[in-house]
């Protein structure tokens, strides 16, 4: 099968099968992250720009790694600290980037679809590395591995997704995706930070609590609580919000004895989820890591019109 | 120049007349409308046969961006645009640079649009001086230099004493408060409408209700002093239900909507479509049943365009940067006669919204062909089929969300004080 979109943007784009071929290249690639020398030359001579209008060392670090990997030349641009604080547009900054001849441009950027907006100026591939509040599709695809990593398929799991949806682009991309493929999303939160009409997005249902959320999940993904985002009117505080919507040994027991945890970090730990949960036996977290650099492999791969023999 | 306009459906609902008719122009007014009139001296001829002949179209908001902003629109192009979208007048928001909250810049539009406009100009003053807010604006010099209104479009008056005085002074006067309808808190940071299309492309939504609160509010104050309110571009099921029941109770409330609230859903937005990103924001499917449904049974008594040119730039942006606003003086009659297709008007209750009732409400003495009366006369061609490109529009600015679309139904011909001043795209 052939990988036929220019830009990854958002996994709601991608059928199905797309999706499956990312996952399974991603599989392929880890296999070239076990090696002495990690290193192949599938990319040689392709040169990746990271444009991150937002800090994420993480994010952007996986993706640099991931270029290197593929022998990729990789260089990273954060315009907050410079040409976006004199005003230029993004249209512009991305022309004078386009002049520089690049394959992809992983970017970061805080406003919903900047990605469809820089798409239509450029000719060459766009990667999402998190819009807004719309989504972040590497994240989704390396939660899927994960997942699939544990239970050998991404079907029929029940999902426990807990925290502030409005605001998340990993819920987006998670519920895009594992709804397509074929897993039920059960969502809990503070009703200030569930966004309307959200089942009509896939199998979603919105529970009253976290307690009907996580009741026999099989993976329980807790998503970071930004405080900045939060203001005075979404909660009360922290304490409180820890107290009804954080995973701590207690009421992790409502979900399957050998239920999953993950967080997309970086955690707020006692608020999200107490250490005991992060640093447990069923904590996926640093796993989680490890699967993003196959993963964006597998993007730079496809985007670059890559083909698995 | 004398006009003839000739065998016409001539549909004036000033007279109750519907019927096919020739009318008769002389010396800038309407002389006689009848069967096989004469040709009067000296007169040019209009054929109408198979068109619409009605009074002069009437826009009572509009954004002509000057003074101030004219890269955007002036009187000269924002005039143009109304002809040829078959308006022969048009009320032209507050929101310049200066604001219209004196005599000089109130003269200064009426009398550009004298001398270098396409249509009547009719200004709309602010509320407040200098839009911020805080003090009456001198409403009294502004009736008296020609301000048809008050509004302060585009910012909600959030102080509600203020509101209150505002209503009880214009009433006072004898001028209209046309209201921006908003509560701002509950806007925040939203840039599309709250609900499922936002939840799924992560943007900030504006909830239905942050309107719904500030109709509500404007219709309580108007009601307490007993002064007339105007709610301007209404956009949610809840506005027009509010609406609806407090003119039941008595008060005199008026509203109008636009033709993308009773035509576009936020569906539009799809895409990040920033030619589809204003304020109000385009809602849902039951909102737009919602309006149909207050346009049918006359909650809402006018359609005007909420005409908002923005320069290219302005637009060709991230979603969340782009300016509020699209053009829509071109696209209004045809959007419009899609409600008369559907059923949902007669053409008369069109023309009403269209131009009897704004001209009724904001006094301008127009919307009605009688004898003696300005002969303002639009002649649609409701057949007229016509694709809305950058370069038919002739508007500064091309932020239309139709660019692209056919539509069907044009102005024929648009006639001024007896002037023909349009005659087809
Ligand atoms: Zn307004």
């Amino acid at each position: 099968m052939e990988f036929k979109h220019k830009d990854i943007i958002a996994l709601r784009d991608l059928s199905k099968e797309e999706i499956e071929l990312l996952i399974s290249t991603a599989e392929n690639m880890r296999e070239v992250n076990s090696r002495d020398i990690k290193k192949v030359p599938t990319l040689r001579g392709k040169t990746i720009i990271n444009l991150f209008y937002e800090s994420s060392t993480r994010t952007r670090t996986s993706f640099e790694i991931a270029g290197k990997r593929l022998s990729a030349d990789t260089v990273n641009i954060a315009p907050s600290n410079s040409s976006a604080t004199k005003g230029e547009t993004l249209a512009d900054t991305a022309l004078n980037l386009l002049a520089m001849k690049p394959d992809i441009i992983v970017m970061r950027h805080a406003v919903s679809g900047s990605h469809y907006f820089l798409s239509k100026k450029v000719g060459c591939s766009i990667i999402n590395a998190g819009d807004g509040a719309h989504e972040h599709p590497s994240q989704g695809l390396l939660d899927m591995l994960t997942i699939k990593d544990k239970f050998g398929r991404l079907d029929g799991l029940k999902v426990a997704m807990v925290g502030d949806i409005t605001h998340s682009r990993v819920a987006r991309s998670d519920i895009q995706g594992l709804t397509k493929m074929g897993s039920s999303i059960f969502l809990a939160g503070p009703p200030t930070m569930m966004p309307p009409g959200v089942e009509r997005l896939g199998n979603v249902t919105v529970c009253g609590t976290m307690k009907e959320a996580i009741q026999d999940a099989d993976v329980v993904i807790m998503l970071r609580i930004q405080q900045e985002r939060q203001g005075k009117t979404l909660m009360p505080n922290t304490r409180e919000y820890s107290r009804y919507f954080g995973l701590n040994p207690e009421n992790l027991k409502l979900a399957k004895p050998d239920a999953m945890v993950m967080h997309p970090g970086p955690i707020n730990r006692g608020v999200e989820m107490s250490s005991y949960v992060v640093d447990g036996s069923q904590s996926h977290v640093l796993k989680q890591v490890e699967n993003g650099v196959a993963v964006r492999m597998a993007m730079l791969y496809h985007v670059c019109g890559g083909e698995l023999e | 120049m004398n006009l003839l306009i000739k065998g016409g459906r001539v549909i004036d609902p000033s007279q109750g007349i519907d019927d096919t008719l020739d009318v008769v122009v002389e010396n800038g007014l309407v002389k006689e409308i009848g069967k096989g009139l004469a040709v009067p001296a000296a007169a040019e001829t209009v054929d109408a046969t198979g068109k619409y002949v009605v009074p002069g179209l009437i826009d009572m908001h509009v954004h002509l961006r000057d003074p101030g902003l004219e890269y955007k629109e002036d009187i000269i192009s924002g005039t143009r645009a109304a002809v040829a979208g078959g308006f022969t007048s048009v009320c032209c928001m507050p929101n310049t640079k200066p604001a219209i909250d004196n005599k000089a810049i109130a003269s200064y539009i009426i009398n550009k649009a004298k001398t270098e406009g396409a249509c009547n100009v009719f200004p709309v003053g602010t509320i407040t001086q200098g839009m911020h807010g805080d003090r009456l604006a001198e409403m009294g010099e502004l009736k008296e230099s020609g301000c048809v209104a008050v509004s302060d479009d585009g910012k909600p008056v959030k102080n509600s004493e203020l509101m209150r005085r505002a209503l009880q002074y214009a009433a006072g006067i004898g001028i209209m408060v046309i209201s921006h309808a908003e509560e701002l808190e509950l806007v925040g940071e939203g840039v599309m409408n709250e609900g499922f299309t936002s939840t799924e492309l992560g943007l900030k939504g504006i909830p239905r209700v942050a309107e719904d609160i500030a109709t509500a509010r404007e219709i309580m104050l108007a009601e307490y002093v007993g002064a007339p309110i105007h709610i301007a571009h209404v956009s949610t099921k809840g506005a027009v239900r509010i609406i609806r029941e407090a003119k039941a109770r008595g008060v005199k409330v008026t509203c109008e909507t636009a033709p993308h609230y009773f035509t576009l859903t936020d569906d539009a937005v799809r895409g990040y479509n920033t030619n589809a990103k204003m304020n109000p924001p385009l809602r849902e499917a039951d909102d737009v049943a919602a309006i149909k449904a207050g346009l049918k049974d006359g909650t809402i008594d006018c359609i005007a365009t909420d005409h908002a040119p923005h320069h290219l730039d302005e637009k060709d942006v991230e979603f969340n940067e782009a300016m509020n606003g699209i053009v829509g003086l071109e696209t209004s009659l045809p959007l419009s006669l899609k409600l008369v297709d559907e059923g949902l008007l007669t053409l008369a209750q069109l023309v009403e919204k269209m131009s009897c009732k704004p001209s009724e409400l904001l006094g301008l003495g127009r919307g009605s062909l009688k004898a003696g009366s300005v002969a303002d006369i639009t002649v649609i061609d409701p057949a007229k089929q016509w694709t809305v490109t950058e370069s038919a529009l002739a508007s500064k600015s091309k932020n239309s969300p139709w660019l692209g679309e056919t539509m069907t139904g044009a102005a024929a011909c648009t006639v001024v004080g007896g002037n023909v001043v349009f005659s087809g795209r």
